[in-house]
């Protein structure tokens, strides 16, 4: 016992930071009875948990912000010149923000796919099977309604098909969404004729040149997107029941949740998020192809991931993955304006997705020692 | 779909799923009559029409098969190679046309392709994943007697091919940064600010083209400020043009390797309301061509990698078959290597060029 309280004493510390975070995933009790891991509703009693649970999410998009911070000082230091013209700066974040646009709706759909314990691959195939859909000959005469109406529908009818695949075909996600990654990649340019559609449609090029109050649309709908992850996430049943199904399928099943049902509803959503995402991508590219939206899928589960999302699933949140994309935006931008080469930055990308997962690595032991002792002496 | 939430009742969920079922059949039925992109307009000014008051050759002659196999990469250069190679030999009567899929790799197409010798075709038309890792291939149907034209991505053995017709990569970037270099003179612009857009890094094309870019620059005593790789795709032109744009305020030329990512670049350089300086395009598509012509944006040039050299192969490969030789030259057979010059397509001479826009 005297080695339990040791061990939670780190996580309580910080009382400040810890206890107003700890009302977001408590307060929605309804699903209460859904909780993550047995072993966590067990011991909510004494509070230390819960409250250092969250308090981790926050120093983790702390840190988060802390690379972001470190990144931009390293811009200012190396392009002194830039960075000295306030119109510039603004210009610049607007462009990182946009850069980060695309990729940030659909991390948004994979970190629930993540923290519901699947895994999608076939994003960036979704994209373009969407966005080669949306701008064939025959859609594109149903005006921009007409191809928004056909992108969101077509993405989240894939998804459906991954989600009936994974959740009553009993295939595992890896398996299924990476077959769907190929055959949605194959219609695609089954449809297109391998060509590039290019979109003639006015209003749909003008999402992406669009600015309001001198924030591109784009950023918008960034901001909107995100907004509605994070309160379904954590102000709603179904967030409370993404974690539950993630963190153990077996107690969310004897909780009574459909989990089949709610697999199915999350790639599901994943789809629609990428239906969204090639309405966002063929606007900025005037155009859309079936290789579009290459490696999203990478892109997307890095972000989540180096957000602090548990690859193992019942883990995450959606400003840490919001705050990966922008990450990897500013690096882009970063290397960018100093002329280096995409292979270099690549490689720095590859270094700090590693650095964030060691890094999660070690926050995680202390907890999940801690797990493994709170069910010994729940069962004792 | 028989187990459902026993927190919810089970009225409201089978109105819901009718309604819900109504919405899909009825999106389904709309969607599935959104696949078809009949209604765009075909050009064929990439074939030769076979006309024999003008040339002997087009006469029909000798019955041949020729077997033809091309990567199906989702591009609209190498989309425009297969479909004109199949135009052209529609207009022979004396051709049969047999085209193998490639499949997704280099191994994959030496497969296919020994399927293909199988069935002794007179002669082959090979665009290679790679012509290093089908050198073998080449020399191996050589030795068979089937005669190989290798189209575009050349052999590194010459008893591997009996024609290798290729566009220049090297030449492509000389004849661009030609361009800007001249056109930078006459505006007066000592130290210009040049950009590039460069196409897939890891292919050898793209680093002769950088290669051709720069040395020609030099020549002018300018060099290439900023240089950045996007992946031959419209978005990812768009992303790297972007990009391109935050680190160069300023900026007086840019060369943008391939046009089909260039609609990317453009749709980008729009976003941004850029209009300082002038873009030379790559490979001569339909639609860079006509915005030249147009006059209306800052692509001013673009110079050709035409996929036209697919018709030309067929023909080439039709004359090697039927053992006769190119009526222009004094010789009786067709010569072993053509590289095609890579043009500057401006304002000026569009018109002439918008047949063999892809």
């Amino acid at each position: 016992m005297s080695e339990r309280t040791e061990t939670a004493v780190p996580a309580g510390t910080a009382p400040s930071e810890g206890l107003p975070a700890q009302s977001s995933p408590v307060s929605p009790a309804p699903a209460g009875a859904g909780h993550g891991d047995p072993g966590v509703g067990k011991t909510s009693g004494p509070g230390g948990l819960w409250s250092g649970d969250a308090a981790e999410s926050i120093r983790r998009n702390l840190g988060l912000v802390g690379v972001l911070v470190a990144l931009i000082v390293i811009g200012v230091i190396t392009r002194p010149d830039l960075y000295g013209n306030m119109n510039w700066v603004g210009d610049n974040i607007m462009s990182i923000l946009t850069l980060a646009s695309v990729v940030g709706v659909v991390t948004v759909g994979m970190t629930f796919v993540i923290i519901g314990g699947g895994i999608d691959l076939s994003v960036g195939a979704i994209v373009a099977i969407a966005g080669v859909w949306s701008t064939t000959v025959a859609t594109q005469k149903f005006g921009a309604a007409g191809m928004i109406f056909t992108a969101v529908v077509v993405a989240t009818c894939v998804g459906l098909i991954n989600g009936l695949l994974i959740s009553y075909g009993r295939l595992v996600p890896f398996i299924a969404t990476l077959a769907m990654l190929v055959a949605a990649r194959g219609l695609a340019a089954e449809i297109s004729d391998k060509q590039t559609q290019v979109s003639g449609n006015e209003t749909i090029n003008s999402i992406a040149s669009n600015r309001i109050l001198g924030i591109p649309l784009l950023v918008y709908i960034l901001a909107a997107v995100v907004a509605a992850g994070w309160v379904l996430l954590n102000r709603t049943t179904f967030g409370r029941r993404t974690v539950a199904v993630g963190g153990n399928p077996e107690a969310a099943r004897l909780a009574g949740i459909n989990v089949k049902r709610h697999t199915l509803l999350l790639y599901a959503l994943s789809g629609l998020c990428c239906g969204i995402a090639a309405v966002m991508l063929t606007a900025q590219a005037n155009s859309a192809q079936a290789a579009m939206a290459n490696l999203y899928e990478l892109d997307a589960i890095a972000a989540a991931i180096i957000g602090g999302t548990l690859l193992s699933g019942g883990r995450g949140t959606i400003i840490g993955s919001l705050l990966g994309v922008i990450i990897f935006a500013t690096i882009t931008n970063l290397f960018a304006i100093n002329g280096l080469s995409t292979e270099a930055q690549n490689m720095v990308k590859g270094g700090i997705i590693v650095a964030a997962v060691l890094v999660q690595q070690f926050r995680f032991k202390s907890v999940t020692q801690l797990f493994a002792r709170n069910r010994l002496t729940s069962k004792s | 779909m028989t187990q459902h939430d026993p927190l919810r009742p089970v009225r409201d969920l089978s109105r819901r799923r009718l309604l819900l079922g109504g919405a899909a059949v009825g999106a389904g039925a709309l969607l599935t009559a959104c696949t078809s992109n009949e209604g765009e307009p075909e050009d064929n000014g990439q074939v030769k029409a076979a006309d024999s008051s003008a040339n002997p050759n087009s006469a029909p002659g000798k019955k041949v098969v020729i077997g033809f196999s091309s990567p199906a990469a989702d591009h609209g250069w190498t989309a425009a190679i297969t479909k004109n190679a199949e135009a052209q030999a529609k207009l022979y009567t004396d051709v049969e046309f047999k085209s193998v899929a490639a499949g997704a790799d280099a191994a994959s197409q030496r497969a296919t392709l020994s399927t293909l010798v199988s069935q002794k075709p007179d002669v082959i038309v090979l665009l290679p994943w790679d012509g290093k890792e089908l050198n073998a291939f080449g020399l191996e149907a050589m030795a068979a007697g089937i005669p190989v034209v290798n189209l575009d991505r050349a052999f590194p053995d010459a008893l591997a091919y009996r024609l290798q017709i290729k566009g220049d990569n090297y030449g492509m970037g000389v004849s661009a940064g030609r361009y800007i270099g001249e056109q930078m003179k006459a505006k007066g612009i000592a130290n210009p600010i040049i950009g590039e857009i460069a196409g897939m890094d890891e292919l050898e094309l793209t680093q002769e083209r950088s290669a051709g870019f720069k040395a020609e620059l030099a020549t002018f005593g300018f060099k290439v400020e900023n240089r950045r790789a996007a992946r031959f795709t419209a978005d990812t032109g768009q992303a790297e043009a972007s990009q391109l744009l935050r680190a160069l305020p300023k900026m007086d030329a840019m060369w943008n390797h391939d046009d089909d990512q260039g609609i990317g670049v453009l749709a980008a350089i729009k976003q941004a309301s850029r209009s300082d300086f002038i873009m030379v395009g790559g490979a001569g598509s339909k639609a860079a061509i006509d915005a030249i012509a147009a006059d209306n944006s800052v692509l001013k040039a673009t110079v050709t990698y035409s996929p036209s050299m697919a018709s030309s192969a067929i023909s080439l490969a039709r004359l090697i078959a039927q053992g006769r030789g190119m009526s222009d030259l004094v010789e009786l057979q067709v010569p072993k290597e053509i590289t095609l010059a890579s043009e500057t397509i401006t304002k000026e001479n569009a018109s002439t060029y918008s047949k063999l826009g892809f």
